[in-house]
């Protein structure tokens, strides 16, 4: 499947299940930035931490 | 005393205090001033008038019957519209607020300013939902520049820069998630201070991204800056990010000078993509503070990365209903950004918020060896309002989600920093960022008060 494709897939099946509408001209921004949204958690994915590493979001009771 | 236009707040205050000026006179200047110049730069979104009078006239009350006045007596500000008037829906910028109630009470720092003596003359222009580098709004129009009308102010505390920029209000407040703003103080030549992430309470302001939202103010100078903050820094319950630690005044402090404090320059990716401007304007400071060493942020790139990760997903999570029930009441262009964040799978987000805290440990080891880091505010100049993209490191790329390059790996471990304006000659103004390691705000303002009496920086006065 080409990289339209998928971002298209995940794009529309996510919008169903949020139960938001994408009209058809909205569609190629949209697009455009879930790939750039892609493209940056890629970079962020591509970084080795433990399994125990920390998120900053940790909680405080 | 004359024309008050372009006073700094000391001046005003101290005109005040001194009874040199009443408060009344200073704030019927003030509305003079900003209904000549509003149509023009389209800053404010509220006038609050009858407030104001109020306000001034019980300033001038308290003088005569002898009554303390406050360090910021008379001295008017303005607010960016998602922090709270009582009496005004709290708009962030869109639309669909204007639907919401009216707020019920001042936000925190609108309380303190005012405590202090200080006078809300209206509230102002922002890119919608704080979701914005530009200043530009579809449903109130585009706040504009002063040195050039015809380009961005910056986002999106847009009316904020406009505002201080243009001579309406020597304070005013913005916020700053991921460069809101330093981007409007770079692009419109003034001072501004985003403060360590948690410092200034953001009680009674309207959300974007709330592990990266800050509070702060914007001043023609860092004397100002100071005072602002100064009376606004302490504790808040109603902000639960707010700190509890104790706080010294800085203003007191400011003209301590510099000596002792290291200081260097950010390279690596600080430096790629940055326009002559932007370099021009680094070099400038670094040579004044003598800051020849060059320290790497490391993983700077991947922590910008991580940040847009957050901010897009949380700030669509934030809005999910909105998007569901009222797209077409957005403005288009972060209505389609949002959709996209909404759809992020939750991995990224953890794995953005991992790498959050292993980047913050890494970079707060750097100031085991320097005291502070200059880097670009941002990339180029105010562009053209409406420009959607323009060139970083040689590939055309879109505008709104890449002018806080250089701004977003510092808030996303919430660093202070303050922008400090650098003239350039018969050209468009642009800001440094001074980054000093957490709660040392005072650095940061020594700093940017140091380059401001040697005359390195300083907020210019537009032509009109």
């Amino acid at each position: 499947m080409s990289d339209t494709g998928i971002l298209d897939g995940w794009l529309d099946a996510n919008a169903a299940l949020l139960g938001i509408a994408v009209a058809p001209e909205w569609r190629h921004a949209v697009r455009l930035h879930l790939r750039i949204t892609r493209d940056m958690a890629q970079n962020v994915l591509e970084f080795q931490l433990p399994d125990d590493a920390e998120p900053a979001s940790m909680f405080h009771a | 005393m004359s024309d008050l236009a372009w006073a700094s707040a000391k001046t005003t205050a101290a005109a005040v205090a001194g009874g040199e000026v009443s408060a009344t006179t200073v704030i019927e200047q003030t509305l003079a001033r900003i209904a000549q110049r509003n149509p023009v730069l389209n800053a404010f979104t509220a006038i609050t008038v009858e407030r104001a009078r109020s306000r001034a006239a019980a300033i001038d009350a308290a003088r005569a019957a002898g009554r303390a006045i406050g360090p910021l007596a008379g001295v008017p500000f303005a607010v960016k519209n998602l922090i709270d008037i009582a009496g005004l829906p709290t708009l962030a910028g869109s639309k669909i607020n204007r639907g919401h109630p009216p707020a019920t009470n001042d936000a925190t720092l609108v309380s303190r300013l005012e405590a202090a003596g200080a006078v809300l003359v209206g509230t102002l222009n922002m890119g919608e939902y704080a979701y914005d580098f530009t200043g530009e709004n579809s449903h109130d129009g585009p706040s504009r520049n002063p040195h050039d009308t015809a380009r961005m102010t910056g986002g999106s505390s847009g009316g904020s820069g406009g505002a201080v920029a243009g001579g309406m209000v020597p304070i005013a407040l913005g916020s700053d998630t991921n460069g809101s703003i330093r981007v409007p103080s770079s692009f419109c030549g003034i001072f501004g201070l985003k403060p360590t992430y948690g410092r200034l309470s953001r009680a009674g302001s309207f959300p974007f991204v709330s592990s990266l939202d800050h509070l702060g103010p914007f001043a023609r100078g860092a004397t100002d800056l100071a005072l602002a903050y100064d009376a606004m820094v302490g504790p808040d319950s109603l902000d639960p990010v707010c700190t509890v630690r104790d706080t010294e005044p800085i203003g007191a402090g400011l003209a301590a000078g510099i000596t002792g404090l290291r200081i260097a320059r950010a390279g690596g990716y600080f430096r790629s993509g940055a326009g002559v401007e932007a370099l021009a304007a680094l070099d400038s400071v670094a040579t004044a503070l003598r800051a020849t060493r060059e320290i790497e942020l490391p993983e700077a790139a991947r922590a910008r990365a991580a940040a847009y990760v957050i901010t897009t997903s949380e700030g669509a999570a934030l809005h999910l209903d909105r998007l569901r029930n009222q797209p077409l009441d957005f403005d288009p262009d972060v209505r389609d950004r949002l959709i996209a964040g909404a759809v992020v799978p939750a991995a990224w987000v953890v794995a953005a918020q991992k790498f959050r805290r292993w980047y913050r440990d890494a970079v707060l080891r750097l100031f085991d060896e320097v005291d502070a880091i200059l880097a670009p505010a941002t990339p180029c100049v105010a562009p053209p309002i409406g420009q959607k993209s323009f060139v970083l490191n040689g590939q055309e790329v879109p505008l709104r989600p890449n002018i806080g390059i250089y701004t977003q790996p510092v808030s996303f471990i919430g660093l202070p920093v303050v922008a400090v304006p650098v003239p350039q000659p018969g050209g468009m103004p642009i800001a440094v960022q001074v980054i000093a390691a957490p709660w040392r705000e005072d650095v940061a303002l020594r700093i940017a008060y140091d380059l401001e009496t040697r005359g390195i920086v300083r907020s210019p006065q537009p032509a009109e």
